[in-house]
């Protein structure tokens, strides 16, 4: 089996920085993205507060960018679905496996796998799912022209997305349970002079409702207790994420939501565990920021491999 | 129009005109609607693919446009992409919805057989 200085996993926004830096530094470096799920960001069909990009950018178009200037540099990767990770030996200068159809060895991984969206819960999302629940605006909104949709949650991509509906729905509103959104300044004041979106304060959805596609959304007031019907043809949701960790379950630490938790150089709880993106604990999960993390985390996997082989430019530690 | 050949070892390109003439001439179809628009499509595409040539013969796969085939998009309530539908001996058994990985995605296609 061929041994990698560092092994990243996740092909999103964090993984691919971490994969041009590490691919600069001359690292053996492998990347690998899942066969199936793709960055959350390449599901958002306008990205406007990355720098460099005035005017926006879509997701799917940034992240190939990402990926073009990863390669451009040497980058190897490959598409498995790693389910587990595994040190090599008790000691653990030997290095990790990355598990998915077959085990791959490195002394060092960094773990970019990102989150997904939470689902809710209530009776009536998982039948409804492809019959009037949706996770991806850009997928499905084509399919909701000139109908009603509701869209659940109040941070950012909640209402980028429901601004994004209303392009095709005749309207859209936009189910929060608090009574004010979290949402960005700019993104607030489009949403608020959007005459086809609406707004229902402090309530939550109960129930998803419907004979054979969604026909209406069962809420829940908060303040005064009282549930009613809202009809809609189609429930966006986007209200929480869950970060992708499985893989870690057991051998680093993470927070009571599932998020790793890292240092301030993206090191995790284990020798040569590295971690960025959308999974570890941290402020803020943006393109930026993840960016960011990534680059870090491929720098302190680089001189972690170098400590090891006895090879550390003085001073760097 | 595509010509709807025996044992294709890749997805045939099915549209609202040739769709039922598929449905009649296969067994065991699986149709993958999908968009340009839709980012997990694309991520599905690959798959589908090498599902086509390791089962040629066995199972048959079609990719329709959902958007150059809005006829097939109401005919069967599509809402959301990607979707297979599912095809047994001529009428609709089920669907699919959402990317997943290969393996996964073949048995959730054999628990249709």
């Amino acid at each position: 089996m061929e041994t990698y200085d560092i092994i990243i996993i996740g092909g999103g926004p964090a993984g691919l920085t971490a994969g041009i830096y590490a691919a600069r530094a001359k690292m053996k470096t492998l990347l690998i993205e899942s066969t199936f799920s793709a960055s959350l960001i390449t599901t958002t069909d306008m990205v406007e507060n990355y720098p460099g990009f005035p005017g926006g950018i879509d997701g799917f178009g940034l992240v190939e960018r990402f990926k073009e200037q990863a390669l451009s540099f040497g980058l190897e990767t490959l598409q498995d679905d790693i389910t587990e990770i595994q040190a090599a030996a008790s000691d653990v200068s030997s290095g990790w496996f990355a598990i998915g159809s077959q085990e791959y060895h490195a002394r060092s991984l960094i773990i970019a796998s990102g989150a997904a969206y939470a689902k809710l819960g209530v009776p009536g999302e998982k039948e409804f799912t492809g019959r009037g629940v949706s996770y991806c605006a850009t997928c499905d909104a084509p399919f909701y022209r000139d109908r009603t949709i509701v869209v659940v949650g109040g941070g950012d991509t909640a209402v980028q997305e429901a601004l994004f509906l209303t392009k095709f729905a005749s309207r859209v509103t936009l189910v929060h349970r608090r009574d004010s959104l979290r949402a960005t300044a700019i993104l607030q004041e489009r949403a608020f002079a959007n005459e086809k979106l609406d707004f229902v304060w402090s309530s939550v959805v109960e129930e998803i409702r419907g004979e054979k596609t969604v026909s209406a959304v069962r809420l829940k007031n908060l303040v005064s207790g009282r549930s009613e019907d809202l009809a809609a043809d189609g429930v966006f949701i986007f209200a929480g994420y869950i970060p992708n960790t499985e893989l870690a379950n057991g051998i680093i630490e993470r927070d009571e939501d599932g998020y790793i938790i890292v240092d301030d150089r993206m090191h995790a709880s284990q020798p040569g565990i590295f971690a960025c993106g959308d999974c570890i604990r941290k402020l803020l999960r943006q393109v930026v920021t993840a960016c960011g993390d990534g680059a870090t985390a491929a720098f302190a996997a680089q001189l972690y491999v170098e400590e090891l082989r006895g090879t550390l430019y003085p001073h760097r530690k | 129009m595509e010509n709807l050949m025996d044992r294709p070892d890749k997805p045939l390109a099915l549209t609202d005109a040739n769709l039922d003439e598929a449905i009649a001439k296969y067994p065991f179809l699986v149709v993958d609607c999908w968009a340009t628009w839709c980012g997990p499509c694309r991520m599905l595409g690959p798959i589908i693919e090498n599902l086509a040539k390791k089962h040629q013969g066995d199972i048959t796969f079609g990719k329709l446009d959902v958007d150059a085939n809005t006829k097939t998009a109401e005919r069967f309530s599509i809402q959301t992409i990607p979707n297979l539908l599912i095809f047994k001996d001529g009428r609709k058994v089920g669907d699919i919805i959402g990317a997943m990985p290969e393996a996964q995605l073949l048995k959730e296609i054999n628990t249709y057989r």
